[in-house]
């Protein structure tokens, strides 16, 4: 079958549940269910501090073909996720699936035991290096399912995935299971992509390098569905962990991008008080909220909130009074990490809170800016984050659909061209986040805008900026690089990316070599 | 036509590429490139390396190339430069 | 009016990377440097990328220079004639006097004629950052007709001078005052030399209203970051503005009414105000501010 994109969608796939095709990204599912949650109760007495993994693994009577979870707050840096598997693979079993909000780097252990057949199943909203590469040549038994980070909040809630055991790893901890991620040595500040895990997962247990008498307050994740903790030497490298700064741009195409976006964003009329705001860590993005930042100033905008994984900057901003608060689901950087520690108008979220399409209304709602990227994006605006124009994974939607839907004006924020390849394309190797959530893209050498935005257009084409079709831009990008040979791949689908709503909006093939 | 001695040009910086040339006494044009768009440009970048060897008439030459992702227009700028140091 | 050249940003001639983004940074001219930016042994390759770079990229609607070595150097006389032969709109020689400027038209005009070019479509801007070249400024613009512009080099001027080059500039201020009033005799625009400190933002800005005071038309910047704040301080300010047009206002109903002499808030209007009020409207225009 094919989905609205034309995508074509096998009826049936191996290892994975019901096959829905995306229909659009603003579909009415009416009323929904949330999973039911067993779990065995605390009675008074009891201790939750067990002296080892092996033992936790025991007590929670893991066996082939479970599927257990990780967050990924401590990014890079994260030792949790491979002490636990190795300990699995110790104990012979196999066939686990890894539901780990996203992958890294250092995560490339795992890619021995895909082969090994120890992992055979792994969900994730974003996966980059080894594992990423593993997965694109087809090492996995069954696809790799993607996720954005409020659709896998919405799939944990409603048991389309379902955990067995959560591996929640804890900055600070203590005896009785209360976690914050603001003290330890591997502090990281907000974890928000955790609280689905914890409350959804048949059992959880803590993994914690600074075990503290209780209680452990301020208080992210609560005892009450914690079911053991386990102390170990070291659950990550804080120089993984966060950056430790995060810089605004000094590349002069980069400046140009980001001064032309804050130029679009304040002939949007959106820019007045009240203003909500979302943009990522990297440095044409940062350079955008120093330009908006410029521009707040000059007119005396007083802002709503910030959101998102949040760095310095937004910080720097929210202490001069731009935002009211901030909304944070993971922290970027060590200012992040005291502000949010230090500051009540400095908000926690969980990725359900966050971006899930499917709770009583998420933060993205009410978002005016979103700044996004893209690897490429097509002339009907679907963009891809999922795969390199090679067809190799590198990355994945994260919140980028979740925020794309709910903000509103959503802004992807690219160069035309990046290292011979053209970003604007007829058609992106991947769809991640669907173009019809896309409102306009800014490149250093043009901006387009999303024919359905009339209103937009209009606004737009009373300013000097250089606003021109979406076509014309991937002309403008294939005279300078040439027209890129199409990727040959096998008919083998090594991953799913599913839309927010749970329906595949696309899938990755295998490469050929 | 042959070059007389091996020579090199341009940068490993991106969107530049890295020219080798040396003669090559075999006869003949050898051609080993890499590429960080090797699946999607590594055909084209053959063609404009030749092209470019053609139109400064040289038929033996052995040519490493280590691309960046640079244009058309730089690569036939190095060949080009290389070319000429190896003269 | 001519093109507006409020600013000529210099790129480095042998960088593909600053080559094929330089159309979209914001300059009005964009300078490609064969000369300083490129090491001695990299003259040959920096020629050939630049030629094609010239031939093959868009540069959009950016004035497109070349800065050529000195011709008294080994390199000069080739870089004349391999990048004249890719055309591009304007070729600015170093340290030059006017035999040099004879020169580069002989060949200029042999590659014309060959290539089947425009006559004297190749422009130039000679540099003047000589003791001599201050002191004949106005006869090496009048040694040819394709000069459309002088730019003055500081840092070569004082080394030649043997004084300090300091952040006021006072130093200049003869060179500055000179070239400026030799370019408007002749109707050719006159660039002040770049400004080195990027951290300075204070410095730079009081230097190029310096310039402007002393009637220099552009600046030459050295980091594509100038470019912005160098535009913002030529461009003519919202008085300006609603003044020129508030002249020009009155100079139509003057001409509706048949009246020759007509003044403005108690002032007589006479033909100076009025070419400047144009000017100040033409600029206004270009730089998008109206």
């Amino acid at each position: 079958m094919k989905n609205i994109l034309g995508k074509d969608i096998p009826e049936q796939i191996q290892g994975y549940k019901v096959v829905k095709p995306f229909q659009g990204a603003f579909v009415d599912l009416g009323e929904i269910k949330k999973k039911e949650v067993s779990l065995k109760n605390v009675m008074p007495g009891e201790e939750k501090v067990l002296l080892s993994i092996e033992e936790a693994l025991k007590k929670c009577d893991i066996k082939d073909g479970m599927t257990i979870s990780f967050h990924h707050h401590l990014r890079n840096g994260d030792y949790v996720l491979n002490m636990i598997i190795e300990e699995i693979a110790k104990r012979g079993i196999c066939d686990i699936k890894i539901a780990a909000s996203s992958i890294f780097p250092v995560h490339a252990p795992l890619v021995e035991y895909m082969k090994t057949k120890v992992v055979t199943g792994i969900y994730a909203n974003y996966i980059s290096g080894p594992v990423a590469e593993a997965v694109s040549k087809g090492y996995l038994k069954h696809p790799a399912i993607m996720h954005t980070h409020g659709g896998r909040a919405r799939a944990i809630e409603s048991g389309d995935l379902s955990i067995d055991i959560a591996f929640i790893a804890a900055p600070t901890c203590d005896t009785y299971g209360n976690i914050n991620g603001v003290e330890g040595k591997a502090a990281c500040g907000s974890l928000g992509y955790a609280t689905s895990d914890a409350l959804y997962a048949e059992k959880v247990i803590a993994i914690t390098d600074n075990l503290i008498s209780y209680p452990a307050c301020p208080i992210e994740i609560s005892q009450e569905y914690v079911d053991y903790i386990v102390e170990v030497e070291s659950i990550g490298d804080p120089k993984g962990i966060v950056s430790g700064t995060t810089k605004v741009t000094k590349d002069p195409v980069g400046l140009k991008i980001a001064k032309m976006t804050s130029q679009v964003i304040e002939a949007s009329g959106l820019l007045k008080n009240g203003f909500s705001f979302q943009t990522g860590a990297g440095g044409t993005s940062l350079a955008v909220a120093a330009y908006v930042k410029e521009l707040m100033k000059k007119n005396e905008i007083k802002g709503s909130f910030a959101a998102g994984g949040i760095t310095g900057y937004m910080v720097e901003m929210f202490e001069e009074g731009l935002f009211e608060g901030i909304f944070d689901v993971q922290c970027f950087d060590l200012k992040a990490i005291e502000s949010y520690k230090n500051n009540k108008k400095h908000q926690g979220m969980s990725a359900s809170m966050y971006g899930n399409p499917h709770n009583k209304g998420a933060v993205v709602n009410n978002l005016d800016v979103m700044i996004l990227g893209a690897t490429e994006i097509d002339v009907d605006f679907n963009v891809n984050v999922t795969t390199g124009s090679d067809g190799m994974i590198m990355g994945g939607s994260g919140g980028h659909s979740d925020t794309a839907a709910g903000a509103k004006l959503a802004m992807v924020v690219t160069q035309l061209v990046k290292g011979r390849l053209p970003i604007v394309v007829d058609e992106v190797t991947t769809v991640t986040t669907p173009g019809e959530t896309i409102d306009v893209v800014v490149t250093e050498r043009g901006i387009a805008v999303n024919p359905k935005r009339e209103d937009l257009i209009e606004k737009l084409q009373k300013t000097n900026l250089p606003i021109i079709s979406i076509q014309d831009l991937k002309k403008i990008a294939e005279n300078m690089t040439g027209i890129p040979k199409k990727i040959q791949k096998h008919d083998e689908i090594v991953a799913i990316v599913e839309y927010r709503d749970g329906t595949i909006i696309d899938t990755v093939k295998r490469v050929k070599d | 036509m042959n070059i007389k001695t091996p020579a090199k040009a341009g940068t490993m910086e991106s969107n530049d590429i890295y020219v080798m040339v040396k003669p090559n006494d075999e006869g003949g044009i050898v051609i080993d490139l890499e590429s960080i768009v090797m699946k999607q440009f590594g055909k084209q970048i053959e063609k404009v390396i030749l092209n470019t060897l053609k139109d400064l008439g040289i038929d033996n030459i052995y040519v490493m190339a280590k691309d960046r992702g640079a244009l058309d227009c730089t690569i036939q700028a190095r060949i080009e430069t290389a070319v000429k140091r190896g003269m | 009016m001519e093109r507006l050249r409020r600013t000529m940003l210099f790129m480095p001639g042998n960088n593909p990377s600053m080559l094929q983004n330089s159309g979209i940074l914001g300059a009005d001219s964009i300078i490609l440097d064969l000369e300083d930016a490129v090491s001695i042994t990299e003259k040959d390759s920096a020629r050939i990328l630049v030629r094609n770079a010239v031939k093959n990229i868009d540069f959009y609607d950016t004035e497109l220079v070349v800065r050529v070595n000195p011709l008294s150097s080994d390199f000069g006389m080739e870089d004349v004639d391999v990048i004249g032969r890719a055309k591009p709109d304007v070729l600015m020689i170093p340290k030059a006097t006017e035999e040099d400027i004879e020169m580069v038209c002989e060949i200029l005009t042999k590659i014309e004629e060959e290539e089947g070019f425009e006559k004297g479509s190749i422009k130039l801007f000679p540099l003047i950052e000589t003791a001599y070249g201050v002191e004949n400024v106005y006869s090496i613009i009048q040694s040819s007709t394709r000069i459309i512009g002088i730019l003055l080099g500081a840092e070569d001027l004082t080394a030649d001078l043997s004084i300090k080059r300091t952040r006021e500039g006072k130093e200049i201020f003869y060179a500055r005052s000179k070239i400026a009033t030799a370019c408007r005799a002749c109707k050719v625009d006159a660039i002040d030399t770049p400004f080195a400190d990027m951290d300075d933002l204070e410095g730079f800005v009081a230097d190029i209203q310096t310039a402007k005071s002393l009637g220099l038309t552009g600046k030459a910047a050295i980091n594509p970051r100038q470019v912005d704040t160098i535009h913002e301080v030529f461009a003519p300010s919202k008085e300006e503005i609603t003044h020129a047009q508030r002249v020009i206002y009155a100079m139509e109903e003057a001409k509706k009414e048949g009246k020759g002499v007509f003044s403005l808030d108690g002032k007589m209007v006479d033909a100076p105000i009025i070419t400047r009020a144009q000017n100040t409207i033409i600029k206004a225009k270009l730089a998008g501010l109206i």
